[in-house]
């Protein structure tokens, strides 16, 4: 377990090089920016990195900052610790991608229920009655054999929690920020997804509070199929359309 | 601002990296950072605009350098100090010195339905649409130094009207403290040739929400 755990290959390292790594506590609490070098080799080399990230100092500073705050804020009287604990379980077990694929199981089967879905996807899922809550503004865009869409949000995270969960590490990544909107097919390539040269592609960057499910293609050879089985062929990344829906085989 | 979250179009970054299996949360203090956050949002101390914003706000290499849920801590570090919910030296020293500011509300585990369902930002209309479906429009070359959802990439361009949304809360204006101001939402869509030039690849089609202030007519 470790703090850069959470980007994957992140090259900003290499960029920063020799800039060493910058510990975060120095520029918070006086609101100016101090940069202080705590290992000059960052970047350089990662497996020395990874083992001063087990041993030491970064994570264990992060946790005592997160510490810090949560006890500053529980003492000020603005937050308990047990609701706290509610409310991350909470986002562990109550929203996740099983409740996108469930929804984009039933457009699947039912022809009304996919027309409503495009026509205005809140209010669709709301009335499914067994996916968690889902709030305003949420969008259904279809892919078929002439479009495929790829969602985005190039400058923060934006992403349908209520449908999806929250967003895996490489959605909120720079590596997908930057080019999901320059280079669509290359970072499907990334997926190992390929598509038609003439399939056009929608890239969604979700800019606004407007969250966008893509609704993928159902694969062939699934003819009368259930719904709970359609739903294990739709992976979470089919639904932010970096990935087609799985082919049936993948569940025999 | 033009900071370095305004990614879009930006090279270098490398290859996109999934990981296949991906916990939730890869350490417990993450789910603390992402609880905390709407904890704070909920009892009214700050928005989720003004979480985005001290985000943005960080200097260029500690945002490029830090994780997810680390830039979140810094953000909401940032946004407790600023607007008076807790001292820098009580951050430093890990306790409360002083009690805390009255706050609306206090998040507790009744309430956790409405924390987990996204709140609505449409409000009434201030005045007509200017745009409707289908209107070329040209986006706006401005580069405000405050919070912005107008993204670099787009500015300048000539795009078409897709969908509108109605009236939204203005993040703009939100994050500065300067109310809801509720703006008409479009959907602007480009084509790749307008956004990247002439080698773009042509079946590529981006849009992004754009808020009728970032919008002219062309």
């Amino acid at each position: 377990m470790r703090g850069e755990r959470g980007n994957p290959g992140h090259t900003a390292l290499d960029m920063l090089g020799s800039a060493g790594k910058i510990t975060s506590s120095a520029f918070l609490h006086d609101g100016t920016t101090r940069f202080q070098k705590v290992n000059p080799m960052a970047g350089q080399d990662h497996k020395h990195e990874h083992h001063d990230h087990e041993h030491g100092s970064e994570l264990s500073e992060t946790q005592l900052r997160v510490r810090a705050l949560e006890t500053v804020l529980t003492e000020k009287g603005y937050i308990d610790s047990e609701t706290i604990d509610q409310l991350i379980e909470a986002y562990e077990t109550q929203i996740g991608p099983h409740n996108g694929a469930r929804v984009i199981a039933r457009a699947w089967v039912d022809p009304g229920f996919k027309k409503d879905l495009l026509q205005d996807a809140s209010k669709a899922v709301a009335k499914l009655g067994y996916v968690s809550r889902v709030g305003d503004h949420l969008i259904a865009v279809e892919n078929t054999p002439r479009v495929h869409n790829m969602i985005v949000c190039t400058l923060c995270s934006c992403y349908p929690w209520e449908v999806l969960g929250l967003p895996p590490v490489w959605y909120k990544s720079a590596p997908y920020r930057s080019r999901a909107v320059k280079d669509p097919r290359g970072v499907l390539a990334d997926f190992e997804t390929s598509l038609p040269a003439d399939t056009e592609i929608r890239v969604w960057d979700s800019t606004a509070e407007a969250r966008y499910i893509v609704v993928p293609m159902r694969p062939e050879g699934t003819e009368g199929w259930s719904e709970e089985q359609l739903a294990q062929l739709v992976s979470r990344d089919s639904m932010i359309g970096t990935r087609l829906a799985d082919r049936p085989e993948k569940t025999q | 601002m033009n900071g370095v979250h305004d990614m879009g179009g930006m090279d270098g970054f490398g290859k996109v990296q999934p990981e296949p299996n991906e916990p939730v949360f890869h350490a417990p203090w993450e789910g603390r950072v992402l609880a905390l956050q709407r904890a704070m949002n909920f009892c009214g101390a700050y928005n989720i605009d003004m979480s985005r914003a001290a985000q943005e706000t960080l200097p260029p290499p500690v945002y490029l350098r830090a994780d997810y849920y680390s830039r979140w801590a810094m953000g909401i570090e940032r946004n407790v100090v600023a607007r008076g919910y807790a001292g820098a030296d009580e951050l430093a020293a890990g306790h409360a010195l002083r009690p805390g500011m009255p706050i609306k509300r206090k998040l507790t585990p009744a309430d956790l339905d409405k924390v987990m369902t996204r709140g609505c930002y449409t409000r009434p209309a201030q005045a007509p649409a200017r745009f409707k479906l289908g209107d070329r429009v040209r986006m706006k070359n401005i580069h405000p130094k405050t919070h912005t959802r107008l993204p670099r990439y787009v500015r300048g361009h000539l795009g078409e009207i897709v969908h509108v949304h109605g009236c939204h809360v203005f993040p703009d204006t939100v994050a500065v403290d300067q109310g809801e101001n509720p703006q008409w939402l479009y959907t602007v869509r480009f084509t790749s040739e307008e956004l990247w030039g002439p080698d773009a690849d042509p079946t590529v089609k981006i849009s992004v929400e754009a808020f009728e202030p970032y919008l002219d007519a062309a």
